[in-house]
């Protein structure tokens, strides 16, 4: 079976009801489960490909997160910049999705956030990371209003370079509301993730992150090659999208 | 409404690695087995395939195989002075999130401990003298059994999990290419060891230079094809990098799944209750016994599931929690120095120290989750502590784990910036040419570093959250400065330039900081029914038909990964279960 029918197979079987989702009870299992199936929770989502934006609707919003990945991950001889290579689609369809809603964080009250920043030596939240951009790019946008006159998207990469110094520094300040320095933190770790996930999310758009670095991507077996001692293998890498 | 289930003859609660093994021995000696999970079931064909498997984002990143903080998280301060908070975001801790438990995504580091570390107190006041054991100020206490006691089990979980590896001392004949200082072992490993990664053989020949005794470590991502004794098939590993927080569809790596479930899962004397969550165990009005645990299912209706054992085999924060949650034993308070469960809480003392290798090759995408050079003549008291101040060390290993871009984008020379074209540029030379060395060190017990339940925080049931109290005690500071200096020298030594140092214990403890996953302790084993909850055969020395199993046995930890002694204590427990206990209802040991 080749790559190809590999995922439509898998596909296949979670179209069919699979073990998970048909329980409405506790699901109380004797002898070997013979109808298992990929559950859908184990599968790759590809990144929605063209149309509408579902979080960052706002035209603003949007040049400013892409203002901000572009400076941090820059066009020049190691690969495109960050919006080139997919990673606002690849920010938009994750902070559509269960990453976005902050689904596997533990969010009740009550927070002390002096404490809890002390004793777990970062910055705690109640609020979930799309909750963070919706609030921190509109921030983003009025501190360059106030300073510059200008929308951060038409400040010129020195001064977006000089702001996000600031940020990371935690030298400048967004308002009460947001965490400046937690801020540039979250957007760092997405456009990076953007840029060196595997293609199907939306981002590392031509595998562009990983020939940056010579990582061959969605490979499983490196048998032939173990024994080559430092050795520039130049392996053309692959990933989870059928290409044959 | 509560769902009344008929009674089994052993609940089993979490279906990870210890309730597989104890599972599959309880059932084949024929007793009624219902084993109760939150996670869904998983099967390694159709949910690890290679075609999903190779996928970082998902599965290291998002870490979407384990279990989310929304459904349980501990919260944690590092003294007793302070306002515990809870842990909101992926940290350090993995529990599991499907049958198969932790023992789905671990890496397969495959170690038995030493026989040191089962007498660590006995042993340093042997060796060392009352006034320096005494001046350690440390909470030692000894395993309540020896290593030889413990071997024959740690014999069959090899042979079950299927462990590949060079012997280093079989009957107390020295090995050679193995680790000399290991426990005498029956017989060899059921399968030879891993190849080395280019990396792993500059270590390997560097520390053999320097007179140390460098061997490839036990691993549960097996070498070759291979047949456990319970009939199942295991395929060779296919060194692809993703291997820890992932599944493995080639049926390389050790996991219930692929080792245990395919026959357990066949016997009709068991039933499991897939993405059910036990609340608590139960005890009859004369609080002696258990009379069954208490279940919530996953559409919020709760159940009783009756049995004349209960087992407990969670994770080891939820093993603690649920002895505490259930009145199981006394809980333990560190300033009346009263109670055990939740004493001896302990962690694993960590360092790191990464080399640049200008021009050179690493290839660092092939790799395996247990894939890696020790020594260890500085784990354990395998050298002389004598003058030091401290007990225990590390093992000290070069390996080859994974080349995961999103988690090493932060691996760069010195200095690099975190952005822009220099991160860059920085990155394009720095993924390929590093080597990391790793000090995995022992971590010993105080009297202030404890387990309890949380005054204020709950979970999605309303029960309390465990409360974490811990910081590196100074015995943890002194040994980990020790050998990362030991380790530092060999980075030299073996070239590595522009030389990055992460000693973990050096600043206070949090669970976001950490780079191991090992918590240990809470619910230990012990001779002495004062200082342990349980005795060796892990029964509860207050509800005798309650057993608990996990990490949370060990009195100490030892300067190694802690699966296959869990998996040992399980055998040993399971066997003492159907051969003794059902016949003789009762406390195994006299209190």
């Amino acid at each position: 079976m080749n790559r190809r029918e590999a995922l439509f197979s898998l596909g296949l079987a979670a179209a069919v009801a699979p073990l998970a989702a048909k329980g409405v009870k506790a699901e109380e299992l004797n002898g070997f489960p013979t109808a298992t199936a990929q559950n859908p929770d184990h599968l790759p989502v590809p990144a929605r490909r063209g149309g509408e934006y579902v979080v960052l609707r706002d035209e603003t919003d949007r040049n400013t997160v892409k203002a901000v990945f572009d400076r941090l991950i820059p066009a020049d001889d190691h690969g495109p910049a960050a919006s080139e290579a997919g990673c606002i689609e690849f920010l938009d369809d994750q902070l559509a999705g269960t990453y976005g809603s902050g689904a596997a964080l533990y969010l009740e009250g009550p927070l002390d956030p002096a404490n809890e920043e002390a004793i777990m030596g970062m910055p705690q939240f109640l609020s979930t990371p799309r909750q963070r951009y919706e609030i921190g790019l509109k921030a983003l946008e009025a501190y360059a209003q106030t300073t510059d006159g200008v929308a951060f998207a038409a400040l010129s990469p020195d001064r977006i370079d000089e702001i996000l110094t600031g940020l990371e520094a935690g030298e400048i300040d967004l308002g009460p509301e947001i965490h400046a320095g937690a801020f540039f933190e979250l957007m760092l770790q997405n456009a990076r993730e953007g840029y060196l996930s595997d293609p199907i999310y939306g981002g590392n758009k031509d595998m562009a992150g990983w020939k940056m670095i010579g990582f061959p991507g969605a490979r499983y077996d490196y048998r032939p090659y173990i024994d080559r001692r430092g050795e520039a293998l130049n392996l053309t890498p692959v990933s989870l999208i059928p290409q044959d | 409404m509560t769902i009344e289930r008929p009674k089994a003859d052993v609940v089993i609660v979490g279906l990870g690695w210890a309730g597989s093994v104890m599972a599959e021995e309880l059932t084949r000696a024929g007793l009624n087995v219902v084993a109760i999970e939150r996670g869904a079931w998983r099967d390694t064909s159709t949910d690890f395939p290679p075609a999903v498997d190779a996928d970082e984002l998902k599965w290291h990143t998002r870490r979407t195989m384990l279990q989310p903080m929304s459904v349980e998280t501990t919260t944690f301060r590092n003294r007793m002075d302070q306002t515990a908070a809870p842990v909101r975001n992926w940290s350090a801790f993995q529990y599991g999130w499907n049958v198969g438990g932790a023992g789905t995504h671990w890496a397969g580091m495959s170690w038995r401990f030493t026989p040191w570390d089962l007498q660590v107190a006995s042993q340093t006041r042997e060796r060392y003298g009352d006034a320096f054991t005494d001046s350690l100020n440390l909470q030692l206490q000894d395993w309540g059994m020896s290593y030889d006691e413990l071997e024959p089990y740690y014999d069959r979980f090899e042979r079950i999990a299927g462990t590949s590896g060079i012997a280093g001392n079989i009957k107390g004949e020295i090995q050679a290419g193995g680790n000399p200082f290991e426990g005498p072992r029956s017989r060899d490993y059921p399968t030879p060891p891993l190849k080395d990664s280019h990396w792993m053989s500059k270590f390997r020949e560097t520390t053999q230079n320097m007179g140390y005794h460098p061997f490839t470590i036990p691993a549960g991502n097996l070498s070759q094809a291979y047949v456990n004794p319970l009939g199942v098939n295991m395929g060779p590993c296919t060194y692809c990098g993703f291997c820890d927080f992932h599944g493995c569809g080639n049926f390389s790596k050790s996991s219930p799944q692929a080792c245990i479930l395919p026959v357990l899962m066949r016997r009709p004397n068991f039933t499991v209750l897939t993405e059910t969550e036990v609340l608590h165990a139960v005890k009859h009005e004369d609080g002696k016994t258990a009379k069954g645990v208490r279940f919530v299912t996953k559409e919020g209706e709760e159940g009783f599931q009756p049995a004349d054992v209960v087992v407990i085999t969670a994770f080891q924060m939820d093993n603690v929690r649920l002895m505490l949650l259930s009145g199981v034993g006394e809980a333990y308070d560190p300033v009346s120095h009263t109670g055990t469960v939740g004493r001896n809480y302990n962690y694993q003392t960590c360092s790191s120290v990464t080399g640049f290798f200008d021009g050179e090759h690493m290839n660092p995408f092939i790799g395996g989750g247990a894939l890696a050079v020790q020594i260890d003549d500085f784990n354990g008291d395998n050298f002389d502590h004598t003058g030091l101040g401290f007990i225990g060390g590390a093992g000290i290993m070069g390996y080859s784990t994974d080349g995961r871009p999103i988690q090493r984008m932060d691996n760069l020379r010195p200095g690099t910036k975190r952005w822009g074209s220099e991160w860059k540029s920085g990155y394009a030379r720095d993924y390929g040419s590093n080597g990391t060395i790793f000090c995995q060190g022992t971590s010993m017990p105080v009297r202030d570093a404890y387990l309890d339940l949380d005054p204020t925080y709950k979970d999605r049931h309303g029960q309390p959250l465990m409360r974490m109290t811990f910081d590196w005690n100074k015995n943890d500071r002194d040994m980990c400065s020790y050998v990362t200096d030991r380790a530092v020298e060999i980075m030299r030594e073996v070239g590595g330039s522009d030389i990055i140092v992460d000693n973990q214990a050096d600043k206070s403890w949090n669970p976001y900081m950490q780079t191991s996953s090992h918590t240990q302790g809470g619910a230990v084993i012990g001779a002495d029914p004062t200082t342990s909850a349980l005795n060796t055969y892990c029964q509860s020395w207050d509800v005798h038909n309650v057993f608990v199993v996990g990490a949370s046995a060990f009195p100490a930890n030892a300067g190694y990964n802690p699966t296959v002694t869990v998996g040992a204590l399980a055998v040993r427990a399971a066997q003492a279960i159907h051969q003794t206990y059902v016949n003789n209802p009762g406390p195994l040991v006299d209190a």
